[in-house]
């Protein structure tokens, strides 16, 4: 207990330190738009990674989009895949170094776009890895043009008028397609617009991280997040309009958490 | 008087002004500074000082991880 006579000076000391950049994150500024959802979610990995003291164990692997200098941000080793394939070189690095803690990095475009076969069957085939998706509906890096998550009326660069159905078809909710393969051990869907959301989704990750270690199947954690760039809005208009819009399309929580399916059940019978 | 105090640090050359903290906090003590870092971004600052209780909701929504935050418990 000390005596505060209100100087912000005798506050500010290390001994009553109770939250500071996390010693993973290297000293650099981070690339992305003010407000982006990526720079609190690379935050909490590299938290995670530093309780779980797995800073050396630990390989990413890097996707193309906006993400893809996430290897300048975070101290540990990384891979950089070809456009949509990391899930398919975190596999190849898990099976050699089955030791490590492997995890991808991808967006909506990559993940749910041009890396859809690599994605789903890394997770069929239940590759203990985790895979961190972040879904901003949008392709922010290139410009802000229709992502397959995009809302059916949303206004992109590609679409002007809204989405249309017709045209180009209905948003893929990536994450319900994939809490149906056998292989996959964990699936939730959170996101990161509140100091609530934020811890929900850092014990999220730290349990796919535990369970790769406890080799249960493929671990999956969506982040429902916003691209205030790609959707014209200030960030914190953003959160708004992802909680109202994003929300309902793509409902947070757990959407599986059973482990790989037991192999027995796929046997043939004679 | 409350029974804790708290103040946070903002690096002012890592914040991006995207105003994210200052909705996050709970009492009002963070605000856009009129001033702009070299990057012309209007950064964060402790507007209210005597108000923060050191509850680190604005470093938890931080994007760019520049607050830091210290608190101490009040006698009283």
């Amino acid at each position: 207990m000390t005596v505060i006579t209100g100087k912000i000076n005798e506050i500010i000391k290390p001994e009553n330190l109770v939250y500071a950049k996390s010693p993973l994150l290297n000293d650099v500024s981070m690339h992305y738009c003010p407000g982006c959802s990526h720079g609190v979610v690379h935050r909490l990995i590299a938290e995670v990674i530093d309780e779980m003291g797995i800073q050396e164990q630990t390989i990413g692997v890097s996707p193309v989009g906006c993400a893809v200098f996430a290897y300048n941000y975070i101290d540990i080793d990384w891979q950089e895949a070809a456009h949509g394939r990391a899930p398919a070189v975190a596999t190849g690095i898990k099976r050699v170094m089955p030791e490590k803690y492997v995890f991808s990095y991808q967006g909506d475009g990559d993940l749910a776009a041009i890396g859809t076969a690599e994605t789903f069957h890394a997770v069929n085939r239940g590759e203990n890895i985790v895979m961190i998706f972040i879904n901003n509906a949008i392709y922010g890096m290139t410009g802000g043009q229709m992502a397959p998550t995009t809302l059916v009326g949303q206004v992109t660069s590609t679409t002007p008028n809204g989405r249309n159905v017709d045209l180009n078809g209905y948003p893929l909710r990536i994450t319900e397609l994939i809490a149906q393969l056998p292989g996959a051990a964990f699936v939730t869907r959170q996101s990161v617009q509140t100091p609530a959301a934020v811890r929900k989704t850092k014990k999220a990750i730290r349990k796919a991280f535990e369970i790769q270690a406890q080799k249960k199947g493929t671990s999956f954690v969506e982040v429902v997040s916003t691209c205030s760039s790609g959707w014209k809005l200030s960030p914190v208009a953003s959160n708004k309009w992802m909680e109202e819009n994003m929300f309902p399309q793509y409902p947070l929580g757990d959407l599986k958490d059973t482990g790989r399916a037991d192999p027995d059940l796929y046997k043939v019978k004679g | 008087m409350a029974k804790v105090r708290g103040a946070v640090v903002v690096d002012n050359e890592e914040c991006k002004g995207c105003n994210l903290c200052v909705v996050a906090c709970p009492t009002l003590t963070l605000a856009l500074n009129r001033n702009v870092n070299n990057k012309g971004y209007h950064y964060s600052y402790m507007e209210n000082p005597e108000n923060c209780t050191g509850c680190s909701n604005c470093s938890t929504v931080c994007p760019d991880s520049c607050i830091t935050v210290y608190r101490v418990k009040v006698e009283q």
